[in-house]
């Protein structure tokens, strides 16, 4: 589900740290509230630890055992054969391809159009971001079927292609509000001097804006691509042909249907939520840190 | 400054940079809308020329016990999207940022908020995959139930018509919590540590100060939070499409699920864009008050 209010808070930049208040408490009450929140934690991570344990055992473990023990021994056939029934390499392929075609066209849609707003501050900029912000919020339903309609009549159903560019321009909505809103911030001396020396507004944007706008572009270009990897509807209304489907898609259609072994089961929900898992530890950093504070200051 | 720089302040050419912006919207968002609001008004199977039909999709839908059914459990979602992550998540948010951090440090609530942030960037499909698999008849929860000798309670948590929609829920709750946690903690960020320190003299306890300086201070971002998980709600379809399908007996059927289910299965795309187009309206309501709420804290900011 995409959240668009933890980018935001990302992009501009975290406020500065507030200092450390007040003494330590001594006392029981401390590692209570300390145990209690552990519980909770580990009730929420509970699932990701079930699918990881059960996902490499044996069968007749899991039948002695049930799922919550611990393996006695580890096997990987059911992630191998679940990684081969759905074709799971080209899976990730697909969803890698569209996610990063995505995340770059949005990204330069949303930069371009950003700065006509946000610092070429165009007649109507504060209507034309009201209405993008009422645009990230228009139900998918209500547009999906003209857009499947319109895709059929050009030759784009069924293809890559018509997705990047479906989902390029709904998140570059959000994208041109938010490089807008920081844009709108961009020190005017850094403009007016390179206008005085002379470079057109194409270089302005190229060598000036863009350079210093890097670090929030990073991290807009992230979250387009973790949302990408998790749309749903688009692509499973676009991609019919099983060569062309998504992670997510795959894991729609999976729906247990053909899955009564638990251990497939886990398996597929393991390998289903380990690429997000994984992108989530490795941007955890660019995800969480203010980049506002890497800009001029 | 201004006249001495006509050219800068010549808005003129970044018009050009707005281009590409507004024809995708154009084609991707504006027309398909309008093309939806048109064809509500016709009878189409998906070939041939779509007939008119006026208002008679609309008035059908006044009687679909299957509409009204799904606007309810929208109702009903709207308290595992809205409600209970926004308590849960106020709370969490409040005990990591001014008891964990203050008492084991900054690092070790960053731990936590990372733990509990992390369902929330699953794709929903997957995140679907895992709970079908804890709430089948076979599933988690029930060798749970078996394992504390409460065998007696263990249900087809999916399959059985009373059980679908809080089974549903739970795994919705156990997304959303990690994103108002996220919100929350930024928004404690900004508030003056001066406040807690006085109400602390003032021998304020942990939940007196939670209520009087907490939840007020944070009005801001519970309005957000509260507005954007609300339109989240009318919007359910990943969980309801991977894990019910809308049933059992339509128990779990969600405005979405039915436009779809219509579209692409029934294929009455006139009566599906429908309830699309109710789904837009009630949308944009929830977005006006959210633009007009926005409007007012930058006036407020200055």
């Amino acid at each position: 589900m995409a959240n668009q209010g933890v980018v935001k808070s990302a992009a501009m930049g975290a406020p500065k740290p507030v200092s450390r208040r007040g003494r330590k408490q001594r006392g029981a009450v401390r590692w209570l509230v300390l145990a209690l929140m552990l519980a909770l934690l580990a009730l929420t991570l509970f699932p990701f630890v079930l699918a990881l344990i059960n996902a490499v055992k044996t069968g007749p473990d899991y039948a002695a055992n049930g799922p919550l023990s611990i393996p006695t021994s580890i096997q990987f056939d059911a992630l191998a054969k679940f990684w081969d029934m759905a074709d799971y390499s080209r899976k990730l392929l697909n969803s890698t391809l569209i996610s990063a075609g995505v995340s770059v066209l949005a990204v330069l849609l949303s930069l371009l159009s950003a700065y006509a707003l946000g610092i070429g501050e165009v007649r109507g900029s504060s209507v034309i971001l009201a209405m993008l912000l009422l645009g990230t919020m228009v139900p998918q339903e209500s547009i999906v079927y003209p857009i499947y309609y319109m895709a059929k009549a050009v030759g784009l159903y069924d293809t890559q292609l018509a997705v990047i560019i479906v989902i390029a321009v709904l998140q570059s909505a959000f994208g041109t509000y938010l490089l807008a809103s920081v844009m709108s911030t961009f020190p005017r001396e850094i403009l007016e001097a390179a206008e005085i020396d002379g470079a057109s507004r194409w270089e302005i944007l190229i060598n000036v804006v863009v350079p210093i706008m890097r670090p929030t572009l990073m991290v807009l270009g992230t979250f387009f691509f973790i949302w990408t990897w998790n749309e749903f509807l688009i692509p499973v209304v676009m991609l019919v042909s099983n060569d062309n489907q998504t992670v997510s898609v795959a894991m729609g259609l999976t729906r247990g249907q053909n899955l009564s072994d638990p251990i497939l089961q886990a398996a597929a929900s393991l390998l289903g939520i380990a690429p997000t898992v994984i992108f989530f530890l490795i941007f955890q950093r660019t995800l969480t840190r203010g980049v506002a504070a890497g800009a001029v200051k | 400054m201004a006249a001495a720089l006509p050219a800068f302040h010549s808005r003129r050419g970044y018009y050009l940079y707005l281009l590409p912006g507004t024809i995708g919207l154009t084609l991707i968002v504006l027309i398909p809308q309008i093309a939806n609001f048109v064809l509500s008004f016709t009878a189409w199977k998906g070939v041939g020329t779509p007939r008119w039909v006026g208002l008679q999709n609309y008035q059908r839908l006044l009687t679909d016990d299957q509409f009204w059914g799904s606007m309810w459990n929208t109702l009903l979602f709207m308290v595992s999207m809205t409600l209970i992550p926004v308590v849960i998540g106020l709370i969490l948010a409040s005990v990591l940022f001014d008891y964990i951090r203050d008492q084991f440090g900054e690092r070790l609530s960053s731990l936590f908020r990372a733990g509990f942030y992390l369902p929330q960037i699953l794709p929903v499909t997957a995140a679907g995959v895992l709970w079908g698999w804890i709430l089948s008849p076979i599933g988690i929860v029930n060798s749970v139930l078996e394992a504390l000798g409460l065998g007696a309670l263990t249900q087809n948590w999916i399959g059985d018509a009373s059980f679908a929609l809080p089974a549903v829920s739970l795994m919705i709750v156990w997304i959303q919590v990690g994103y108002c946690l996220v919100v929350f903690m930024a928004g404690l960020s900004r508030i003056d540590p001066a406040l807690y320190e006085a109400a602390q003299l003032d021998g304020a306890g942990w939940w007196q100060r939670f209520f009087s300086i907490t939840i007020p201070m944070l009005a801001p971002e519970i309005f957000v939070v509260v507005l954007t998980t609300l339109i989240h709600a009318l919007k359910v379809f990943a969980p309801i499409f991977v894990l019910t399908v809308g049933g059992p007996d339509n128990a779990t059927m969600v405005p979405s699920y039915l436009t779809y289910y219509h579209f692409f299965t029934t294929q009455r795309v006139g009566y599906a864009a429908a309830i699309a187009t109710v789904q837009m309206i009630l949308t944009m309501g929830l977005a006006v008050i959210f633009l007009r709420f926005q409007a007012r804290q930058s006036e407020a900011r200055g």
